[in-house]
């Protein structure tokens, strides 16, 4: 390696440590607790932009609707790990069985006449025929169905739960429906203009989030579906063990405190696991003669063209694997929330932050994105107490009943927008490569 | 007899009187968004933003105006208020650009770092306003309610349907119209305007025949900025001002741009009112209006309403899809760069 | 001294040098004209003259001032107008736009100017409400042409005037701008119809490589044997 190379990797591992020492400093200084707390955020955000980083790094593609791919990934959390709620399927009776019929047979129908049908205007129409017949009887008769889905036992339930499967299951799965929804979309609108895409993803997380938020019957809407089972043992669990009980004594930790420490460890033992893993196959990815191509389509999409590259169908491609990571990192957070809640999914904490992630972290490098997705999110965490403190510090002369004072006080959390915005338009600016730049294989 | 003439007035005042309002807010909306497009060649995300930073100023002037006891008797104080609220986002706007867009202008940077930057933008214009003015709901409407009161209009035609209108909804449909012909005027007539047209049609040239760009860019944004703030006003005084939903609205506003033709201010106005009037009829219960046309004693069980209002932003999303799939330049020929 | 004289110009885009010590010259109310094989840095050599690319070596001058280190705006407001190759109209704007954009740095009164431009080219009277965009080849070029001569110029510079028209468009076109030439304007033309062009031309350039190969009236490029031969196809 070459000297220059090898200042290089210094200072990125460099970052690394510092980031390390910076939770460990929270460890010391606030909790152990927290610093974990943070710890996994920091692995999730990190496969966040992972996936991000495949579609922005590699491929340059613009998505602004990571929030809603997130989201797909929770959603499928909730229903693969959640037991079937069986008095609401058999309130529903029949009337589930046809809707789901009639929602699978309108989408079977519509995938054969895309197949079968030479590519023209008539096949749209006759799709999009196909797709409106599908929904109106869909509505004629699911409507009254879920009606009486959401009155079962409705402060409990009012759902009708998921499949009560071994909840990790739900993270290749997210990922898949994810990529699913990223396929179309990259289908519709991958090939024209770069700000359209942007917008059609926009859409669609808008939409996704609201369908979480509304449809009740499924997802239990603002109600929330809590208690998601967990990968992990339970605190109250843990703390009647003898093994676990014995090791507090070993350590000398308090069993309570140290209980939930440990469900943390464990979390962050199979994020890491994921991380790594996606890390691993995302450097592969990169560095195949297919990262190459990706590149010099990248940079120069004309040419490739030119040289015959489908430069579409290799955006789809990246566009769909990207959204496929950001799906299981949506189920991963979930699944350490414990429960589905849609009311969290803000554009600004789904997307806009990871986006921000990338960028901080450096475009197109994959050690890049996680540094940026421990940074951003190490900061957006930190930021509040700071952003207090700074207040209090600001308003410090004024009178306690000040009115512009608890304004200022009240308002502090907002400038985290703020903030996070300049850090974006000011890495753009000075830092347009990132923290680690992406290494230019001459 | 009077059951057609009663759904046509049901139709009229559930569907037709409020498209027309919201159609002209997006129009205004995506004029600004289309003007940003031409000239600057980005989508600028930060729209919906610009709306609600300006309409904030013109909510913090009308406040005090309306304490300091100024009013325009029926009309809302706000329109006092707008002409400072337009300049001083319109100054915001010029700091933005100098100090984000200039650079990456400077640097010929890709079209899609613009649309991040606007991001930026957008999050740092969104965090101002919820600092300044809060994350809540906000009225600031005041004068008369109403021009025709759904009850004088049932004793002047002894239907049982009334029609009302609001003065904020009169009034945003004067302003978009005066603000259109003002604009078109500007584009077509001024020195500066044709300046504006000659920039967005052929940079090169426009440069070879001695236009100043700078100067096209910032009386650009300087429009941008003060359509943004009027439909922002209009939206806020005709529902309320809530800076979500400001955000929400850029779905909307960029679908009624594209289904126009991106760059092309005539398909803005016209994308504006077909996604207005698509949202309403889709998301509208016609129950009332079924029972009153089917004959006999049928009566519609359900709201019969074909999608919930709850996903109305879905039919914004759909229409684009469907202009992406048909007619990527939209509807009259936007630019297809 | 000519009129415009831009010598010994050695530059590029950054990379390689593509213009080696190309010196061209134009005489007020004559045609210069560029001609050459493909590749030969024909246009490179006039965008050289108008600002449009960095030379490390060589000056411009135009009527005795050096102009070397002004922008393409500036230029065009000491009298230089460039029709470029490609994209010369603005397309959604009519006729009368069109030229009055190209009008845009003067003050005074354009309406005689215009009144001009409609004489030399009638159809852009007839058309003058209509798009430019809507326009036939020819007729483009007419208004981008006429777009140039709105800022009233002392040169005007044309990148391939005739390229894609039909021929007997083309030599309606030379005939307009020997026309132009008549009234005093000096005129620098890039020529793919060697032939056509060097027969209307008071000067001509062989350019070969970015290198002048042969410099002479047009009269005597055409008679000369070796050009002939080797540029104009026997």
């Amino acid at each position: 390696m070459s000297r220059a190379g090898l200042l290089i990797s210094m200072r990125n591992v460099l970052y690394f440590a510092v980031m390390a020492g910076l939770i460990v400093l929270v460890g010391q200084m606030q909790s152990w607790n927290l610093a974990l707390s943070i710890l996994n955020l920091c692995l999730i955000s990190a496969v966040m932009s992972l996936g991000v980083n495949m579609q922005w790094g590699y491929a340059g593609l613009f998505n602004v609707g990571v929030m809603g791919f997130a989201a797909l990934g929770g959603l499928a959390a909730m229903l693969v790990s959640m037991p079937p709620v069986r008095e609401a399927w058999a309130a529903a009776g029949s009337g589930a069985w046809v809707g789901i019929i009639i929602m699978i047979l309108s989408i079977l129908a519509a995938v054969a006449l895309y197949r079968k049908l030479p590519k023209s205007g008539f096949r749209t129409v006759l799709i999009m025929l196909v797709v409106i017949t599908g929904y109106v009887l869909l509505r004629i008769f699911f409507d009254p169905t879920t009606a009486v889905i959401e009155k079962v036992n409705p402060a409990a339930t009012g759902y009708l739960g998921g499949l009560g499967l071994p909840i990790l299951i739900a993270w290749p799965i997210g990922g898949l429906l994810a990529g699913g929804v990223a396929w179309v979309v990259g289908k519709i609108t991958l090939g024209l203009r770069s700000d359209y895409l942007a917008i059609a993803t926009l859409g669609i997380s808008e939409i996704i989030v609201a369908v979480l938020k509304h449809e009740d019957w499924l997802t239990r809407g603002v109600k929330n579906v809590t208690g998601l089972p967990r990968p992990v043992p339970y605190e109250v669990n843990l703390q009647n063990t003898p093994w676990f009980l014995e090791l507090c004594e070993k350590l000398g930790a308090d069993p309570v405190t140290f209980s939930s420490i440990f469900v943390k460890l464990c979390y962050a033992t199979l994020f890491t696991v994921v991380l790594l893993f996606v890390l691993w196959l995302s450097e592969r990815a990169l560095r195949s003669p297919w990262g190459r191509m990706m590149r010099a389509i990248r940079d120069n999409e004309v040419s490739a063209n030119a040289m015959g590259k489908d430069v579409t169908a290799r955006h789809l491609q990246v566009f769909v694997l990207g959204s496929i990571v950001v799906g299981i990192a949506g189920a991963m957070l979930t699944t350490l929330d414990g429960q589905l809640t849609p009311s969290s999914y803000q554009p600004l904490r789904f997307t806009f932050l990871i986006w921000v992630m990338v960028i901080v972290g450096g475009s197109g490098n994959n050690w890049g994105a996680v540094l940026g997705g421990f940074v951003i999110w190490f900061f957006w965490i930190e930021a509040e107490p700071l952003g207090l403190w700074l207040m209090d510090l600001i308003t410090s002369g004024m009178s306690e009943d000040s009115g512009l004072r608890a304004h200022l006080l009240e308002s502090a959390a907002h400038m985290r927008l703020v903030t996070m915005g300049l850090i974006l338009l000011l890495a753009l600016r000075f830092r347009p490569r990132g923290l680690l730049p992406e290494r230019t294989h001459q | 007899m009077s059951d057609p003439l009663n759904a046509a007035a049901l139709l009229a005042n559930f569907v037709v009187v409020p498209a027309v309002a919201y159609g002209s807010q997006l129009a205004l909306g995506a004029l600004g968004v289309t003007l940003i497009y031409g000239i600057l060649r980005f989508s600028n995300f930060a729209h919906g933003d610009t709306m609600a930073f300006g309409t904030m100023i013109t909510i913090l002037f009308t406040w005090w105006f309306q304490s300091m006891g100024l009013s325009l008797g029926p009309l809302p104080t706000a329109l006092i208020a707008l002409p400072f609220g337009i300049v001083l986002c319109a100054a915001f706007v010029l700091l933005c650009d100098r100090t984000v867009y200039r650079f990456h202008r400077a640097n010929r940077a890709d079209p899609v770092i613009f649309v991040i930057a606007s991001v930026g933008v957008m999050f740092v214009m969104n965090g101002l306003v919820r600092f300044i003015i809060g994350p809540d709901d906000q009225n600031f409407s005041d004068g008369q309610r109403f021009i025709i009161k759904a009850r004088e209009f049932k004793q002047m035609t002894g239907l049982s349907e009334g029609i009302s209108i609001k003065v904020s909804q009169g009034i945003t449909v004067v302003t978009m119209i005066i603000v259109v012909a003002a604009l078109f005027w500007f584009l077509n007539k001024t020195r500066t305007g044709k300046s504006m047209r000659a920039y967005s049609d052929n940079e090169d040239l426009a440069l070879l025949s001695g236009i100043n760009p700078d100067r096209v860019v910032a009386v650009t944004w300087i429009l941008a900025a003060a359509l943004a703030t009027i439909a922002g006003t209009l939206y806020g005084l005709d529902k309320s001002f809530k800076p979500f939903t400001y955000f929400q609205l850029l779905l909307p506003i960029f679908a009624s741009a594209i289904v126009g033709g991106l760059g092309n201010p005539l398909g803005a106005i016209a994308g504006g009112f077909v996604i207005a009037f698509s949202e309403i009829t889709v998301t509208y219960a016609y129950k009332k209006f079924a029972n009153y046309i089917v004959p006999g004693d049928w009566k519609a069980d359900g709201l019969m309403q074909l999608l919930s209002t709850n996903y109305k932003f879905a039919v914004s999303f759909l229409i684009l899809l469907m202009v992406l799939l048909f007619r990527p330049t939209g509807i009259f020929k936007g630019k297809s760069v | 001294m000519s009129y415009l004289i831009a010598e010994a110009m050695t530059g590029g885009y950054g990379g390689a040098d593509i213009l080696h010590d190309c010196t061209i010259a134009a005489e007020k109310g004559e045609i210069a004209v560029i001609v050459g094989p493909n590749g030969a840095g024909k246009s490179t050599a006039m965008k050289a003259v108008f600002g449009m690319l960095d030379l490390r070596k060589g000056k411009v001058s135009l009527d005795g001032e050096d102009i070397t280190s002004l922008t393409p705006q500036d230029r065009v407001s000491r009298g230089m107008a460039f029709v470029p190759q490609n994209h010369n109209v603005f397309p959604s704007m009519s006729v009368e736009e069109n030229l009055e954009m190209g009008a845009f740095l003067r003050r005074d009164n354009i309406s005689e100017t215009m009144e001009q431009v409609f004489e030399l080219f009638p159809i852009l009277k007839e058309k003058r409400r209509q798009n430019a965009g809507e326009l036939s080849g020819g007729q483009r070029q007419q208004v981008a042409v006429g777009r140039a001569l709105m800022t009233q110029p002392q040169l005007l510079m044309l990148d391939e005037p005739t390229a894609g028209v039909s021929p007997i468009v083309m030599d309606e076109l030379f005939d307009r701008i020997i026309e132009v030439a008549r009234t005093g304007i000096s005129i620098l033309m890039v020529e793919q119809n060697a032939r056509q062009a060097l027969n209307i031309a008071d000067k001509g350039y062989v350019l070969v490589q970015g290198a002048n190969r042969y410099s002479d009236t047009g009269q005597a490029l055409l008679n000369d044997p070796e050009v002939r031969k080797s540029f104009l196809g026997g």
